[in-house]
């Protein structure tokens, strides 16, 4: 029976692997904001190494996915969701490495009484993704219960949206002492750190869809 | 090699079988890709062979007792009238089953040999093409419950529900094929056993008789149709008449299998014989109209709401045209047969048919004795015509049997129908077709004009478009406009509050008033707002008739963002004009993509600008 099985259980294993690495990749995102912000320079230029390779990995483990899908035509009907579906979650990783770099290159100021707002808006930006990868998972196991699971993902990402416009407001209303180029450049920040979770978002929307269709 | 030629009928009746009734095993399992069509073809060839030989011979028996044809001539002459049958209705797109097709057949020899048709074995024959797909509806509802009950209580990962599922395909498939050549073979070797006699065969762990090797032989020409033709009726027929789900397909396959199996098991029957009920009857069914009962009873079972019920008029329509054709074609062919080649056809010597035959030839045999006779005697007076003119007072001593020449005419006028209405439709078809040259000719001539004329819509569309596009930064620039206007006005009427709160003089004061309220009178964004909505509707009616008929759910926000979408702005304008987010927009871009039911590739603006 376990022959029989083989291929599945490997595939198996991949795309649970695959949504660990994502996953992790995420979390490295989320540490390597805060070093960066906590000015822990060492850390956070592990955190780009480990993300580069957590990226790297994700990429291999999507084409052996797409592969194996594709060669034993498995879910014939459903397997164009499905990889829609895995772009999506690649996405997330993608954007994380992205956005981690941005501060590499650009090496954007944080005043000091900005920098906790900043934290928290990459917590919950981060925890909109965290929320998201669970709902994946159940939605090859149980995919009648994957609408409850994202409810969270919606409420964080409408979070992350709350904090980051307060931020602007902030940086626009009340923080006289930086220049526009500053405000601005900051802006682009709390932007680049909110597309976590407006991405998880669009994986959401995408995976209650399929869950219905599935399910009919 | 002659015995060959004359199951050459019989093989075609096979490879048909095989290269038609595997879509009804294999058909949504290739065509849903769930399962490829060279591991389907095997194992259906497998499994079709193995249970021709091990489980046919009970349904072939049953059609012994119908007819049991003696000679290899009346034999072929069956089958190929079966073949023929099955053929010429397939062309004309008539719903036929190629059981039925040999009943009809085997019938017809019957009626042309003056052999007894037995009553209660036609009776017990025609009750399982009724039962055959009633019995599928039945095992097809039991089954998709247990599937869906089995369904909610386990909750496998997709992949391996997806397993599963294509190994089940493949289980129940084998399963089919072993009860299609179990139950069907008997329709295509099934008239030979009784005049094919080949010696044993021993291989030392089994011995195989004449009926088994037979069984084996046409096994194979059907495992052959599997192979060289199947694939295409799989993937074109196949997914037509099963739209199903892949769960669905197997509960189909089953309860066919089921259907099939039940009515060619020798073990069953006995077993049911052994605890008091009646025996089951050994009959080669239509796997085609089981499976056509299958859907239709997975179709009760979700409501009935998807069931094409004329399929049922289709299905009875086969029913009684494949036996009457196959029975005239096998009458006719069998008279071919014996009275041209000369051949046995197992026709009894008191044959109505037989006695007409005799008496044709006697008259022709006297006719040409009293010739020779005339010519010998020299008797010059006697003409030809003379004697031809004997020939009723012959047939006047020996009456004609009148049922028989009463079913033979009819016979006669029936096929004289059935031309008559394929020349009909021929000559309606050749019609059609010149109609349809004369309108392109006709037409031709005004494509051309056209042509022309598109040219220099062409040049006017280009204006149009010039002056879409003015319009269209006109309307914006005027939204925009109404927005800045607004956006300063609130700004002027909060300074002269804050100034009015500085100022102590009262005349002053209420100057201050009366400029916020003219401010504030200017100050109705939603009625703007409403102006510039009801300019833009005014400006695409047209269109938002267009959208509304053809998708009704569609509510008034969505509509509105739909105009702004084919005035080809972008999501930041569009919040601009509608005081959202452009994140707002995206998202009820995101929602309109979902009800217009666009797919991701297509471009929204794109698709609404072709609607």
């Amino acid at each position: 029976m376990s022959l029989l099985f083989k291929n599945v259980k490997e595939l198996v294993r991949d795309i649970d692997e695959f949504i660990n690495t994502v996953e992790q990749g995420v979390l490295v995102f989320k540490e390597g904001v805060i070093n960066y912000l906590n000015d822990e320079k060492t850390s956070f230029a592990e955190k780009l190494e480990r993300i580069n390779y957590l990226e790297a990995n994700a990429d291999k483990l999507q084409r052996k996915i797409d592969d194996e899908f594709l060669m034993h035509s498995i879910l014939p009907q459903n397997i164009s969701d499905i990889e829609n579906m895995l772009d999506k979650i690649d996405e997330i990783i993608d954007i994380s490495k992205d956005n981690l770099y941005q501060f590499e290159v650009e090496i954007p100021y944080f005043p000091e009484e900005i920098v906790q707002d900043y934290i928290r808006l990459t917590n919950t930006s981060v925890e909109a993704a965290l929320h998201a990868f669970p709902a994946v998972r159940t939605f090859f196991r149980e995919p009648l219960k994957v609408k409850d699971i994202l409810t969270k993902v919606f409420f964080y990402e409408k979070e992350a949206d709350r904090i980051s416009r307060n931020i602007k407001r902030k940086l626009f209303h009340e923080m006289d002492e930086l220049q526009l180029s500053q405000k601005i450049h900051l802006r682009y920040f709390a932007l680049h750190i909110e597309t976590i979770s407006d991405k998880a978002e669009t994986l959401a929307d995408m995976l209650s869809i399929m869950a219905l269709k599935i399910n009919l | 090699m002659i015995i060959l030629f004359y199951l050459s009928s019989g093989l075609f009746l096979g490879w048909s079988l095989g290269a038609n009734d595997a879509a009804n095993i294999f058909g949504t399992a290739v065509g849903s890709r769930m399962v490829r069509f060279k591991k389907a073809a095997v194992i259906a060839s497998i499994f079709v062979i193995i249970g021709a030989v091990v489980q046919g011979a009970g349904a072939s028996e049953t059609l012994g007792k119908l007819g049991n044809i003696s000679t290899l001539a009346a034999a072929f002459t069956v089958a190929l009238s079966a073949a023929l049958s099955v053929y010429w209705m397939t062309r004309m797109k008539l719903p036929v089953s190629t059981s039925q097709a040999i009943v009809g057949a085997i019938i017809g020899w019957n009626f042309y040999t003056n052999n007894p048709t037995d009553i209660g074995t036609l009776t017990k024959i025609v009750t399982t093409w009724i039962s055959g797909p009633l019995l599928g509806g039945v095992f097809a509802i039991l089954l998709f419950m247990l599937v869906k009950r089995v369904q909610k209580k386990v909750s496998l990962h997709l992949l391996y529900r997806d397993a599963i599922i294509r190994y089940g395909l493949l289980l129940v498939g084998g399963f089919g094929a072993y009860s299609l050549g179990a139950n069907n073979i008997a329709n295509v070797m099934g008239v030979f056993t009784g005049s094919v006699n080949l010696p044993v065969i021993d291989l030392g762990f089994a011995t195989f008789n004449s009926t088994e090797q037979l069984f084996f032989i046409g096994g194979v020409a059907i495992a052959i149709g599997i192979i060289t033709y199947s694939k295409r009726v799989m993937e074109t027929v196949g997914n037509t008449l099963m739209p199903l789900t892949p769960e669905a397909a197997i509960v189909v396959v089953l309860a066919q299998s089921l259907v099939l199996f039940i009515f060619s098991s020798q073990t069953l029957s006995d077993a049911f014989q052994s605890i008091g009920l009646p025996p089951i009857p050994l009959v080669p069914v239509s796997s085609s109209q089981i499976v056509i009962g299958a859907i239709i009873g997975i179709g009760l079972y979700k409501g009935g709401k998807e069931i094409k019920f004329n399929i049922l008029g289709s299905i009875s329509l086969g029913w009684l045209a494949t036996p009457i054709v196959a029975g005239l074609v096998s009458f006719f062919l069998l008279f071919f047969v014996n009275n041209v080649f000369k051949k046995d056809v197992g026709a009894n010597e008191n044959s109505p048919v037989q006695e007409i035959v005799m008496k044709i030839d006697s008259i022709a045999e006297s006719a040409i004795k009293d010739d020779t006779i005339s010519l010998v005697k020299e008797k010059q007076d006697i003409t030809v015509e003379n004697t031809v003119s004997e020939k009723p007072s012959v047939s006047t001593k020996k009456p004609v049997d009148i049922p028989m020449v009463v079913f033979g005419s009819l016979s006669f006028l029936l096929l004289l129908l059935v031309i008559w209405f394929t020349i009909k439709i021929r000559k309606n078809k050749q019609k059609q077709n010149r109609l349809l040259q004369n309108l392109e000719n006709k037409y031709s001539l005004k494509i051309e004009n056209f042509e022309i004329s598109l040219e220099d819509y062409k040049v006017k569309q280009n204006d149009l478009d010039k002056e879409l596009k003015f319009r269209q930064s006109e309307m914006v620039t005027m939204a925009m406009n109404i927005i800045q206007k607004n956006e300063f006005l609130s700004s002027l009427k909060s300074e002269i509050i804050e100034i009015k709160s500085s100022v102590k003089d009262p005349e002053a004061r209420q100057a201050f008033n009366r400029l916020s309220l003219m401010i504030s009178q200017n100050l109705s964004i939603d009625r703007d707002r409403e102006k510039f909505q009801m300019h833009i509707n005014e400006q695409n009616s047209n269109f938002l008739r267009i959208l509304s008929e053809k998708y009704p759910s569609i509510t008034e926000n969505e509509k509105r963002l739909t105009v702004l979408l084919r005035l080809n702005l972008s999501s930041k304008e569009i919040a601009s004009i509608l005081n959202i987010s452009p994140k707002s927009v995206e998202m009820n871009r995101y929602r309109l993509r979902k009800k217009l039911k666009v797919s991701p590739k297509v471009n929204l603006s794109d698709f609404i600008r072709d609607l």
